[in-house]
Protein backbone atom coordinates (compact mmCIF):
# COMPACT_ATOMS: atom_id res chain seq x y z
CA UNK A 1 0.00 0.00 0.00
CA UNK A 2 3.08 2.42 -0.21
CA UNK A 3 2.34 5.45 -1.77
CA UNK A 4 5.32 7.67 -1.72
CA UNK A 5 3.80 10.77 -3.75
CA UNK A 6 1.20 10.56 -1.04
CA UNK A 7 3.33 9.97 2.28
CA UNK A 8 5.25 13.22 0.47
CA UNK A 9 2.33 14.93 0.12
CA UNK A 10 0.83 14.40 3.61
CA UNK A 11 4.14 15.47 5.53
CA UNK A 12 4.43 18.49 3.28
CA UNK A 13 1.31 19.97 4.36
CA UNK A 14 1.44 22.98 6.11
CA UNK A 15 -0.71 24.75 9.10
CA UNK A 16 -1.55 28.54 8.20
CA UNK A 17 0.11 31.04 10.73
CA UNK A 18 -2.27 33.05 12.61
CA UNK A 19 -4.83 30.27 13.09
CA UNK A 20 -5.94 31.20 9.89
CA UNK A 21 -6.46 35.01 9.94
CA UNK A 22 -5.40 37.14 7.20
CA UNK A 23 -6.65 39.94 5.42
CA UNK A 24 -8.81 38.76 2.53
CA UNK A 25 -11.26 37.23 5.14
CA UNK A 26 -10.94 40.79 6.80
CA UNK A 27 -12.39 42.54 3.76
CA UNK A 28 -14.99 40.26 2.80
CA UNK A 29 -16.61 40.13 5.88
CA UNK A 30 -16.27 44.21 5.96
CA UNK A 31 -17.72 44.28 2.50
CA UNK A 32 -20.89 41.88 3.65
CA UNK A 33 -21.22 43.99 6.75
CA UNK A 34 -21.88 47.20 4.36
CA UNK A 35 -23.80 44.99 1.74
CA UNK A 36 -26.36 45.17 4.51
CA UNK A 37 -28.04 47.91 3.78
CA UNK A 38 -29.86 48.41 6.81
CA UNK A 39 -26.99 48.22 9.21
CA UNK A 40 -25.42 51.01 7.96
CA UNK A 41 -28.35 53.33 7.19
CA UNK A 42 -29.33 52.75 11.58
CA UNK A 43 -25.21 52.51 12.47
CA UNK A 44 -24.17 55.39 9.94
CA UNK A 45 -26.77 57.66 8.99
CA UNK A 46 -28.98 57.70 11.82
CA UNK A 47 -26.84 59.42 14.36
CA UNK A 48 -26.08 62.02 11.36
CA UNK A 49 -29.56 62.90 11.12
CA UNK A 50 -29.91 63.00 14.96
CA UNK A 51 -26.35 65.18 15.32
CA UNK A 52 -28.29 67.35 12.45
CA UNK A 53 -31.73 67.98 14.65
CA UNK A 54 -30.43 68.15 18.13
CA UNK A 55 -26.67 68.90 17.91
CA UNK A 56 -27.70 72.37 15.55
CA UNK A 57 -30.09 73.63 17.94
CA UNK A 58 -29.45 77.41 18.19
CA UNK A 59 -30.95 77.58 21.37
CA UNK A 60 -27.55 75.85 22.85
CA UNK A 61 -25.32 74.66 20.28
CA UNK A 62 -22.81 77.46 20.98
CA UNK A 63 -22.76 77.69 24.46
CA UNK A 64 -19.48 76.46 26.17
CA UNK A 65 -19.22 72.79 27.45
CA UNK A 66 -15.66 72.69 28.85
CA UNK A 67 -13.39 72.81 26.02
CA UNK A 68 -15.79 72.87 23.68
CA UNK A 69 -18.94 73.74 22.88
CA UNK A 70 -22.41 71.91 23.48
CA UNK A 71 -22.77 70.91 19.67
CA UNK A 72 -19.33 69.42 19.71
CA UNK A 73 -20.66 67.37 23.34
CA UNK A 74 -23.76 66.29 21.25
CA UNK A 75 -21.42 65.13 18.58
CA UNK A 76 -19.48 62.79 20.92
CA UNK A 77 -22.42 61.28 22.26
CA UNK A 78 -24.09 60.52 18.82
CA UNK A 79 -20.69 59.19 17.04
CA UNK A 80 -20.59 56.69 20.51
CA UNK A 81 -24.52 56.17 19.23
CA UNK A 82 -23.18 55.42 16.00
CA UNK A 83 -20.24 53.21 17.25
CA UNK A 84 -21.98 50.78 19.39
CA UNK A 85 -24.79 50.20 17.04
CA UNK A 86 -22.32 49.76 14.37
CA UNK A 87 -19.78 47.17 16.70
CA UNK A 88 -23.35 45.52 18.00
CA UNK A 89 -24.27 44.73 14.66
CA UNK A 90 -20.94 43.57 13.70
CA UNK A 91 -20.50 40.81 16.52
CA UNK A 92 -24.53 40.04 16.19
CA UNK A 93 -23.62 38.61 12.67
CA UNK A 94 -22.67 35.58 14.23
CA UNK A 95 -26.15 34.82 14.74
CA UNK A 96 -26.88 35.03 11.47
CA UNK A 97 -23.51 32.55 10.43
CA UNK A 98 -25.01 30.01 13.07
CA UNK A 99 -27.95 29.58 11.39
CA UNK A 100 -26.46 29.24 7.63
CA UNK A 101 -24.77 26.85 8.68
CA UNK A 102 -21.29 28.76 8.21
CA UNK A 103 -20.25 28.67 11.21
CA UNK A 104 -19.96 24.75 11.18
CA UNK A 105 -18.37 24.60 7.29
CA UNK A 106 -15.89 27.16 8.99
CA UNK A 107 -14.95 24.20 11.12
CA UNK A 108 -13.92 22.30 8.63
CA UNK A 109 -10.80 24.46 7.49
CA UNK A 110 -8.25 25.98 9.41
CA UNK A 111 -9.14 28.76 10.49
CA UNK A 112 -9.16 28.46 14.59
CA UNK A 113 -12.00 29.64 16.48
CA UNK A 114 -10.07 32.36 18.30
CA UNK A 115 -8.95 34.43 14.71
CA UNK A 116 -12.60 33.77 14.19
CA UNK A 117 -13.53 36.34 16.74
CA UNK A 118 -10.62 38.39 16.04
CA UNK A 119 -11.87 38.88 12.72
CA UNK A 120 -15.31 39.19 13.91
CA UNK A 121 -14.02 41.74 16.19
CA UNK A 122 -12.01 43.92 13.74
CA UNK A 123 -14.73 43.99 11.08
CA UNK A 124 -16.94 45.69 13.73
CA UNK A 125 -14.28 47.78 14.70
CA UNK A 126 -14.09 48.96 11.13
CA UNK A 127 -17.99 50.16 10.75
CA UNK A 128 -17.33 51.75 13.95
CA UNK A 129 -14.78 53.60 12.91
CA UNK A 130 -17.03 54.99 9.96
CA UNK A 131 -19.74 56.19 11.92
CA UNK A 132 -17.33 57.68 14.37
CA UNK A 133 -15.85 59.46 11.37
CA UNK A 134 -19.33 60.32 9.49
CA UNK A 135 -20.58 62.05 12.34
CA UNK A 136 -17.32 64.01 13.25
CA UNK A 137 -17.05 65.16 9.80
CA UNK A 138 -20.43 66.48 9.47
CA UNK A 139 -19.39 67.95 12.96
CA UNK A 140 -16.52 69.52 11.17
CA UNK A 141 -18.45 70.73 8.10
CA UNK A 142 -21.15 72.50 9.43
CA UNK A 143 -19.13 74.16 11.51
CA UNK A 144 -20.74 74.43 14.86
CA UNK A 145 -18.61 71.96 16.96
CA UNK A 146 -16.06 73.54 18.47
CA UNK A 147 -12.91 72.13 20.28
CA UNK A 148 -9.24 71.93 19.57
CA UNK A 149 -8.12 69.73 17.20
CA UNK A 150 -6.21 67.29 20.02
CA UNK A 151 -9.65 66.97 21.59
CA UNK A 152 -11.38 66.27 17.70
CA UNK A 153 -8.85 62.92 17.48
CA UNK A 154 -8.80 62.27 21.06
CA UNK A 155 -12.46 62.02 21.83
CA UNK A 156 -13.19 60.44 18.54
CA UNK A 157 -10.48 57.63 19.18
CA UNK A 158 -11.74 57.26 23.00
CA UNK A 159 -15.00 56.59 21.47
CA UNK A 160 -13.87 54.36 18.63
CA UNK A 161 -11.74 52.23 21.23
CA UNK A 162 -14.85 52.24 23.68
CA UNK A 163 -16.87 50.79 20.95
CA UNK A 164 -15.20 47.54 21.43
CA UNK A 165 -17.25 46.83 24.84
CA UNK A 166 -20.53 47.12 22.04
CA UNK A 167 -18.62 44.23 19.78
CA UNK A 168 -18.45 41.46 22.89
CA UNK A 169 -22.05 42.63 23.25
CA UNK A 170 -23.01 41.76 19.60
CA UNK A 171 -20.61 38.51 20.16
CA UNK A 172 -23.02 37.96 23.24
CA UNK A 173 -26.31 38.43 21.77
CA UNK A 174 -25.26 36.90 18.10
CA UNK A 175 -24.22 33.27 20.27
CA UNK A 176 -27.57 33.18 22.86
CA UNK A 177 -30.27 34.71 20.56
CA UNK A 178 -31.63 33.17 17.00
CA UNK A 179 -30.61 35.65 13.67
CA UNK A 180 -34.44 36.22 13.35
CA UNK A 181 -34.52 38.30 15.86
CA UNK A 182 -31.08 39.56 16.73
CA UNK A 183 -30.82 42.38 14.14
CA UNK A 184 -34.40 43.59 15.21
CA UNK A 185 -33.80 42.96 19.16
CA UNK A 186 -30.36 45.39 19.09
CA UNK A 187 -32.11 48.83 17.86
CA UNK A 188 -34.23 48.48 20.70
CA UNK A 189 -32.03 47.64 23.23
CA UNK A 190 -29.41 50.33 22.60
CA UNK A 191 -32.11 52.88 21.93
CA UNK A 192 -33.22 52.42 25.32
CA UNK A 193 -29.69 51.84 26.46
CA UNK A 194 -28.63 55.03 25.02
CA UNK A 195 -31.04 57.02 26.60
CA UNK A 196 -30.31 55.36 30.23
CA UNK A 197 -26.43 56.01 29.11
CA UNK A 198 -27.23 59.93 28.93
CA UNK A 199 -26.40 59.81 25.07
CA UNK A 200 -29.32 61.26 23.93
CA UNK A 201 -30.40 63.59 27.18
CA UNK A 202 -28.08 64.27 30.03
CA UNK A 203 -28.69 62.08 32.79
CA UNK A 204 -28.74 64.74 35.36
CA UNK A 205 -32.12 66.02 34.14
CA UNK A 206 -33.92 62.40 34.94
CA UNK A 207 -35.77 61.83 38.04
CA UNK A 208 -33.01 60.83 41.01
CA UNK A 209 -34.37 57.64 41.40
CA UNK A 210 -34.54 56.55 37.49
CA UNK A 211 -30.52 58.22 37.76
CA UNK A 212 -29.69 55.72 40.30
CA UNK A 213 -30.93 53.27 37.57
CA UNK A 214 -29.42 54.74 34.83
CA UNK A 215 -26.04 54.64 36.45
CA UNK A 216 -25.85 50.83 36.86
CA UNK A 217 -26.64 50.74 33.32
CA UNK A 218 -23.92 49.62 30.52
CA UNK A 219 -23.62 52.94 27.97
CA UNK A 220 -23.34 55.44 31.18
CA UNK A 221 -19.48 54.87 32.16
CA UNK A 222 -18.29 54.64 28.56
CA UNK A 223 -20.41 57.61 27.94
CA UNK A 224 -18.93 59.73 30.52
CA UNK A 225 -15.79 58.22 30.20
CA UNK A 226 -15.95 59.91 26.53
CA UNK A 227 -16.89 63.05 27.30
CA UNK A 228 -14.09 63.58 30.32
CA UNK A 229 -11.46 65.51 28.16
CA UNK A 230 -13.99 67.47 26.74
CA UNK A 231 -15.44 68.67 29.90
CA UNK A 232 -12.05 68.19 31.89
CA UNK A 233 -13.67 67.62 35.18
CA UNK A 234 -11.92 64.58 36.00
CA UNK A 235 -12.90 61.21 36.08
CA UNK A 236 -15.23 59.00 38.69
CA UNK A 237 -13.85 55.88 39.29
CA UNK A 238 -17.23 54.46 39.24
CA UNK A 239 -17.24 55.27 35.67
CA UNK A 240 -14.24 53.02 34.65
CA UNK A 241 -15.93 49.89 37.17
CA UNK A 242 -18.90 50.53 35.12
CA UNK A 243 -17.18 49.62 31.69
CA UNK A 244 -15.00 47.19 33.13
CA UNK A 245 -17.48 45.12 34.91
CA UNK A 246 -19.89 45.37 31.69
CA UNK A 247 -16.73 44.13 29.64
CA UNK A 248 -16.43 41.19 31.96
CA UNK A 249 -20.42 40.50 31.79
CA UNK A 250 -20.89 40.80 27.92
CA UNK A 251 -16.98 39.19 27.16
CA UNK A 252 -17.57 36.22 29.87
CA UNK A 253 -21.11 35.44 28.05
CA UNK A 254 -19.73 35.82 24.73
CA UNK A 255 -16.96 33.12 25.51
CA UNK A 256 -19.61 31.00 27.09
CA UNK A 257 -21.81 30.79 24.52
CA UNK A 258 -19.41 30.46 21.96
CA UNK A 259 -17.44 27.45 23.74
CA UNK A 260 -20.92 25.95 23.72
CA UNK A 261 -21.56 26.51 20.33
CA UNK A 262 -17.90 25.43 18.59
CA UNK A 263 -17.72 22.40 21.81
CA UNK A 264 -17.46 18.88 20.21
CA UNK A 265 -20.82 17.20 20.98
CA UNK B 1 21.04 10.82 -2.19
CA UNK B 2 17.51 10.46 -3.92
CA UNK B 3 16.29 9.76 -0.46
CA UNK B 4 17.20 12.72 1.08
CA UNK B 5 13.88 14.58 0.42
CA UNK B 6 12.36 12.59 2.31
CA UNK B 7 14.09 13.30 5.59
CA UNK B 8 12.17 15.95 7.06
CA UNK B 9 9.45 13.21 7.14
CA UNK B 10 8.02 11.92 10.24
CA UNK B 11 7.77 8.46 10.34
CA UNK B 12 4.21 7.65 10.16
CA UNK B 13 3.94 9.51 7.19
CA UNK B 14 6.43 7.59 5.61
CA UNK B 15 4.99 4.32 6.22
CA UNK B 16 1.90 5.92 4.05
CA UNK B 17 -0.87 6.44 7.06
CA UNK B 18 -4.38 5.02 6.43
CA UNK B 19 -6.29 7.87 5.36
CA UNK B 20 -9.00 6.83 8.20
CA UNK B 21 -8.58 4.42 10.95
CA UNK B 22 -11.59 4.22 13.53
CA UNK B 23 -11.06 1.25 16.65
CA UNK B 24 -13.84 0.76 18.35
CA UNK B 25 -15.43 3.84 18.22
CA UNK B 26 -18.30 4.38 21.02
CA UNK B 27 -20.85 7.76 20.47
CA UNK B 28 -23.82 7.95 22.85
CA UNK B 29 -27.04 10.92 22.47
CA UNK B 30 -28.66 10.16 25.11
CA UNK B 31 -30.12 6.75 25.40
CA UNK B 32 -29.30 6.44 21.51
CA UNK B 33 -26.03 4.08 21.16
CA UNK B 34 -25.78 6.27 17.59
CA UNK B 35 -22.13 4.84 17.09
CA UNK B 36 -21.67 1.16 18.31
CA UNK B 37 -18.22 0.19 18.34
CA UNK B 38 -17.18 0.83 15.03
CA UNK B 39 -14.10 -0.23 13.13
CA UNK B 40 -13.07 1.13 9.92
CA UNK B 41 -10.11 1.73 8.13
CA UNK B 42 -9.65 3.38 4.38
CA UNK B 43 -7.00 2.97 2.17
CA UNK B 44 -5.97 6.02 -0.15
CA UNK B 45 -7.51 6.14 -3.44
CA UNK B 46 -10.91 4.13 -2.26
CA UNK B 47 -13.85 5.19 -2.89
CA UNK B 48 -16.12 3.72 -0.15
CA UNK B 49 -19.70 4.22 0.51
CA UNK B 50 -21.56 4.42 4.16
CA UNK B 51 -25.13 2.51 3.41
CA UNK B 52 -27.48 1.82 6.16
CA UNK B 53 -31.05 3.90 6.81
CA UNK B 54 -31.99 7.05 8.34
CA UNK B 55 -30.45 6.88 11.92
CA UNK B 56 -27.95 3.68 11.23
CA UNK B 57 -24.76 6.26 12.67
CA UNK B 58 -23.92 7.48 9.09
CA UNK B 59 -23.66 11.17 9.80
CA UNK B 60 -22.29 10.47 13.04
CA UNK B 61 -19.73 8.18 12.18
CA UNK B 62 -18.33 11.20 9.78
CA UNK B 63 -19.14 13.91 12.04
CA UNK B 64 -16.17 12.30 14.59
CA UNK B 65 -14.27 11.42 11.28
CA UNK B 66 -14.30 15.27 10.48
CA UNK B 67 -13.89 16.21 14.12
CA UNK B 68 -17.08 18.11 14.69
CA UNK B 69 -18.08 15.72 17.44
CA UNK B 70 -15.74 13.50 19.88
CA UNK B 71 -16.31 10.02 20.09
CA UNK B 72 -16.86 8.59 23.68
CA UNK B 73 -14.85 6.01 23.26
CA UNK B 74 -12.18 4.75 20.67
CA UNK B 75 -9.62 5.78 18.79
CA UNK B 76 -9.99 8.06 15.68
CA UNK B 77 -6.85 8.88 13.40
CA UNK B 78 -7.21 10.50 9.77
CA UNK B 79 -3.66 9.88 8.01
CA UNK B 80 -1.90 9.13 11.38
CA UNK B 81 -3.16 12.36 13.04
CA UNK B 82 -6.26 14.08 14.71
CA UNK B 83 -9.03 14.84 12.77
CA UNK B 84 -8.41 18.65 13.94
CA UNK B 85 -4.67 18.27 12.71
CA UNK B 86 -6.17 16.89 9.18
CA UNK B 87 -8.81 19.51 8.80
CA UNK B 88 -6.05 22.30 9.68
CA UNK B 89 -3.64 20.73 6.77
CA UNK B 90 -6.21 20.69 4.14
CA UNK B 91 -6.16 16.93 4.45
CA UNK B 92 -9.59 16.25 4.78
CA UNK B 93 -12.52 18.07 3.45
CA UNK B 94 -16.37 17.35 2.94
CA UNK B 95 -19.65 18.49 1.30
CA UNK B 96 -22.55 18.65 3.83
CA UNK B 97 -25.89 18.08 2.32
CA UNK B 98 -27.55 21.75 3.34
CA UNK B 99 -26.28 25.22 4.88
CA UNK B 100 -22.92 26.08 4.83
CA UNK B 101 -22.97 28.83 2.61
CA UNK B 102 -23.35 32.65 3.37
CA UNK B 103 -25.97 34.14 1.21
CA UNK B 104 -25.02 38.21 1.03
CA UNK B 105 -21.38 36.90 -0.16
CA UNK B 106 -21.27 35.74 -4.16
CA UNK B 107 -19.81 32.87 -5.61
CA UNK B 108 -16.25 34.03 -6.09
CA UNK B 109 -16.64 35.63 -2.75
CA UNK B 110 -17.34 32.79 -0.96
CA UNK B 111 -14.30 30.74 -3.25
CA UNK B 112 -12.19 33.73 -1.79
CA UNK B 113 -13.16 33.47 1.44
CA UNK B 114 -12.35 29.49 1.87
CA UNK B 115 -9.26 29.87 -0.01
CA UNK B 116 -7.72 32.62 1.85
CA UNK B 117 -7.87 30.34 4.87
CA UNK B 118 -5.77 27.16 3.68
CA UNK B 119 -1.83 27.49 4.11
CA UNK B 120 -2.10 26.48 0.02
CA UNK B 121 -5.03 26.57 -2.18
CA UNK B 122 -5.96 25.42 -5.80
CA UNK B 123 -6.35 28.36 -8.54
CA UNK B 124 -9.64 30.03 -8.01
CA UNK B 125 -10.38 30.11 -11.48
CA UNK B 126 -9.46 26.48 -12.11
CA UNK B 127 -11.71 25.25 -9.13
CA UNK B 128 -14.55 27.72 -10.41
CA UNK B 129 -14.21 26.53 -14.10
CA UNK B 130 -13.74 22.87 -12.97
CA UNK B 131 -17.34 23.07 -10.94
CA UNK B 132 -18.93 25.06 -13.68
CA UNK B 133 -19.56 27.78 -12.04
CA UNK B 134 -17.73 30.53 -13.53
CA UNK B 135 -20.69 31.85 -15.40
CA UNK B 136 -22.58 33.01 -11.74
CA UNK B 137 -19.01 33.62 -9.93
CA UNK B 138 -20.86 37.45 -9.39
CA UNK B 139 -23.90 36.19 -8.10
CA UNK B 140 -24.81 36.42 -4.26
CA UNK B 141 -25.25 32.94 -3.43
CA UNK B 142 -28.62 33.79 -1.85
CA UNK B 143 -29.80 33.92 -5.26
CA UNK B 144 -28.07 30.39 -6.54
CA UNK B 145 -30.43 27.05 -7.14
CA UNK B 146 -29.93 24.08 -4.92
CA UNK B 147 -27.98 22.57 -7.97
CA UNK B 148 -25.10 25.66 -8.15
CA UNK B 149 -25.15 26.14 -4.35
CA UNK B 150 -24.59 21.67 -4.39
CA UNK B 151 -21.39 22.31 -7.01
CA UNK B 152 -19.88 25.23 -5.07
CA UNK B 153 -20.34 23.31 -2.35
CA UNK B 154 -17.85 21.20 -4.15
CA UNK B 155 -15.56 23.29 -5.28
CA UNK B 156 -15.30 24.69 -1.72
CA UNK B 157 -14.39 21.32 -0.71
CA UNK B 158 -11.42 20.46 -3.46
CA UNK B 159 -10.19 24.28 -2.46
CA UNK B 160 -6.87 22.21 0.16
CA UNK B 161 -6.76 19.78 -2.89
CA UNK B 162 -7.69 17.35 -0.24
CA UNK B 163 -6.53 13.66 0.04
CA UNK B 164 -9.56 12.54 1.61
CA UNK B 165 -12.86 13.90 0.65
CA UNK B 166 -16.21 13.24 2.67
CA UNK B 167 -19.69 13.23 1.06
CA UNK B 168 -22.40 12.90 3.64
CA UNK B 169 -25.94 12.27 1.52
CA UNK B 170 -24.50 14.09 -1.52
CA UNK B 171 -27.30 13.87 -3.76
CA UNK B 172 -30.19 14.61 -1.64
CA UNK B 173 -32.66 16.61 -3.56
CA UNK B 174 -31.29 16.35 -7.08
CA UNK B 175 -33.08 14.77 -9.85
CA UNK B 176 -31.54 11.35 -11.42
CA UNK B 177 -29.44 13.84 -14.34
CA UNK B 178 -27.99 15.95 -11.34
CA UNK B 179 -27.20 12.60 -9.71
CA UNK B 180 -25.13 11.16 -12.60
CA UNK B 181 -23.58 13.92 -12.99
CA UNK B 182 -22.38 14.83 -10.23
CA UNK B 183 -20.86 11.38 -9.46
CA UNK B 184 -19.73 11.61 -13.22
CA UNK B 185 -17.75 14.35 -11.66
CA UNK B 186 -16.76 12.96 -8.55
CA UNK B 187 -15.53 9.23 -10.32
CA UNK B 188 -13.12 11.17 -12.08
CA UNK B 189 -11.85 13.07 -9.49
CA UNK B 190 -11.07 10.19 -7.51
CA UNK B 191 -9.14 8.50 -10.68
CA UNK B 192 -6.52 11.54 -9.31
CA UNK B 193 -6.09 9.63 -6.36
CA UNK B 194 -8.16 10.97 -4.15
CA UNK B 195 -10.05 9.16 -1.47
CA UNK B 196 -13.48 9.31 -1.14
CA UNK B 197 -15.77 8.86 1.87
CA UNK B 198 -19.53 9.26 0.64
CA UNK B 199 -22.65 8.38 3.25
CA UNK B 200 -25.79 7.65 1.17
CA UNK B 201 -29.09 5.66 2.00
CA UNK B 202 -29.07 4.93 -1.93
CA UNK B 203 -28.78 1.64 -2.17
CA UNK B 204 -27.63 1.72 -6.30
CA UNK B 205 -25.64 4.50 -5.18
CA UNK B 206 -23.57 2.73 -3.01
CA UNK B 207 -23.91 -0.10 -5.49
CA UNK B 208 -22.87 1.89 -8.81
CA UNK B 209 -20.09 3.97 -7.61
CA UNK B 210 -18.60 2.79 -4.56
CA UNK B 211 -15.37 0.29 -4.66
CA UNK B 212 -16.35 -0.40 -1.32
CA UNK B 213 -19.42 -0.72 0.63
CA UNK B 214 -19.88 -0.84 4.63
CA UNK B 215 -23.24 -1.23 5.91
CA UNK B 216 -24.01 0.23 8.93
CA UNK B 217 -27.12 -1.10 11.14
CA UNK B 218 -27.83 0.75 14.60
CA UNK B 219 -24.26 2.08 14.81
CA UNK B 220 -22.50 -1.57 14.15
CA UNK B 221 -20.81 -2.51 10.56
CA UNK B 222 -23.00 -5.36 9.45
CA UNK B 223 -21.21 -5.61 6.28
CA UNK B 224 -17.86 -4.34 4.61
CA UNK B 225 -16.87 -5.20 1.33
CA UNK B 226 -17.64 -4.64 -2.56
CA UNK B 227 -20.43 -4.69 -3.86
CA UNK B 228 -20.36 -7.99 -4.90
CA UNK B 229 -19.19 -9.64 -1.74
CA UNK B 230 -21.91 -8.25 0.06
CA UNK B 231 -24.39 -9.62 -2.59
CA UNK B 232 -22.76 -13.22 -2.42
CA UNK B 233 -23.45 -12.70 1.24
CA UNK B 234 -27.50 -13.05 0.98
CA UNK B 235 -27.12 -16.59 -0.80
CA UNK B 236 -29.16 -18.12 -3.73
CA UNK B 237 -31.38 -17.24 -6.09
CA UNK B 238 -35.20 -16.88 -6.79
CA UNK B 239 -37.04 -18.97 -9.14
CA UNK B 240 -40.22 -18.12 -10.64
CA UNK B 241 -42.37 -20.32 -12.68
CA UNK B 242 -46.23 -20.44 -13.61
CA UNK B 243 -47.81 -23.11 -12.35
CA UNK B 244 -51.49 -23.25 -12.20
CA UNK B 245 -53.27 -24.64 -9.39
CA UNK B 246 -50.11 -24.65 -7.30
CA UNK B 247 -50.11 -24.39 -3.17
CA UNK B 248 -47.41 -23.50 -1.16
CA UNK B 249 -47.95 -26.58 0.87
CA UNK B 250 -47.50 -28.70 -2.07
CA UNK B 251 -44.27 -27.07 -2.98
CA UNK B 252 -42.87 -26.67 0.18
CA UNK B 253 -40.53 -30.17 0.00
CA UNK B 254 -38.94 -29.02 -2.80
CA UNK B 255 -35.41 -29.81 -3.12
CA UNK B 256 -33.55 -26.69 -2.33
CA UNK B 257 -36.49 -24.13 -1.19
CA UNK B 258 -36.07 -21.97 1.38
CA UNK B 259 -39.47 -20.35 0.87
CA UNK B 260 -42.25 -20.57 -1.68
CA UNK B 261 -44.58 -17.94 -2.10
CA UNK B 262 -48.06 -18.37 -4.82
CA UNK B 263 -49.71 -15.10 -6.58
CA UNK B 264 -52.11 -16.83 -8.65
CA UNK B 265 -50.95 -18.65 -11.22
CA UNK B 266 -47.40 -17.79 -10.54
CA UNK B 267 -45.22 -19.14 -7.93
CA UNK B 268 -41.77 -17.76 -6.60
CA UNK B 269 -39.18 -19.92 -4.93
CA UNK B 270 -36.20 -18.43 -2.79
CA UNK B 271 -33.25 -21.29 -2.95
CA UNK B 272 -30.28 -22.40 -1.90
CA UNK B 273 -29.65 -24.49 -5.23
CA UNK B 274 -32.04 -23.11 -8.38
CA UNK B 275 -31.33 -26.04 -10.20
CA UNK B 276 -32.68 -28.84 -7.55
CA UNK B 277 -35.50 -26.75 -7.76
CA UNK B 278 -35.86 -25.67 -11.19
CA UNK B 279 -35.61 -29.60 -12.01
CA UNK B 280 -38.05 -30.21 -9.93
CA UNK B 281 -40.85 -27.78 -10.98
CA UNK B 282 -39.78 -28.93 -14.80
CA UNK B 283 -39.80 -32.69 -14.48
CA UNK B 284 -42.01 -33.62 -11.53
CA UNK B 285 -44.60 -30.67 -12.09
CA UNK B 286 -46.62 -28.43 -15.00
CA UNK B 287 -44.47 -25.68 -14.64
CA UNK B 288 -44.12 -23.69 -17.15
CA UNK B 289 -41.98 -19.71 -18.45
CA UNK B 290 -39.36 -20.49 -15.71
CA UNK B 291 -36.85 -17.59 -14.56
CA UNK B 292 -33.77 -17.99 -12.22
CA UNK B 293 -32.50 -14.44 -10.79
CA UNK B 294 -29.80 -13.66 -8.91
CA UNK B 295 -31.01 -11.43 -5.59
CA UNK B 296 -29.99 -7.71 -5.78
CA UNK B 297 -28.36 -5.48 -3.26
CA UNK B 298 -31.33 -4.97 -1.76
CA UNK B 299 -32.28 -8.70 -1.24
CA UNK B 300 -28.76 -8.46 0.47
CA UNK B 301 -29.29 -5.55 2.08
CA UNK B 302 -32.95 -7.03 3.32
CA UNK B 303 -30.77 -10.21 4.82
CA UNK B 304 -28.40 -8.41 6.97
CA UNK B 305 -30.42 -5.84 8.28
CA UNK B 306 -33.30 -7.58 8.87
CA UNK B 307 -34.96 -4.54 8.56
CA UNK B 308 -37.95 -4.64 6.02
CA UNK B 309 -39.57 -0.87 6.61
CA UNK B 310 -35.39 0.11 6.83
CA UNK B 311 -36.11 3.65 5.30
CA UNK B 312 -33.51 2.18 2.83
CA UNK B 313 -34.68 3.07 -1.08
CA UNK B 314 -33.46 2.35 -4.22
CA UNK B 315 -33.15 6.01 -6.39
CA UNK B 316 -36.62 4.60 -7.97
CA UNK B 317 -38.88 4.43 -5.54
CA UNK B 318 -37.51 7.81 -4.04
CA UNK B 319 -38.86 9.99 -6.36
Amino acid sequence: MTNPSLATDVAGRRVPGLGGFNLTVLKLEVRRLTRNRRTVIISVALPIVFFLLFGLNQAYDTQRAGHGNVAAFVMISLALYGAVLATTFGGAMVSIERSQGWSRQLRLTPLSPVAYIVIKVLTALVLGATSVAAVYIVGAVTGKASMSVGLWFGTGFSVWIGSLLFAAFGLFLGYLLPAENVMQLIGLILALLSFAGGLFIPVSQYPLAVQDVAKWTPLYGLNQLVHTPLLGNGVDWTWAVNVLAWLIIFAGGAIWRFRKDTARV
Amino acid sequence: MTHTSTSGVTPSARTAPLAVELSGVHKHFGHVHAVNGVNLQLTSGEIVAILGPNGAGKTSTIDIILGLSQADAGQVTVYGMEPRQAISRGLVSAVMQTGGLLRDLTVAETVEYMASLFAGSQDLGTVLRQAGITDIADRRVGKCSGGEQQRLRFALALLSNPELLILDEPTTGMDVEGRRGFWATIRKDAEQGRTVLFATHYLEEADDYADRIVLLRHGQIVADGTSAEIKAMSVGRTVRATLPGATEALLANMPGAETVEVRGETVFVQSTDSDATARYLLTQTAARDLEITARGIEDAFIALTGDTESGVTTTGASR
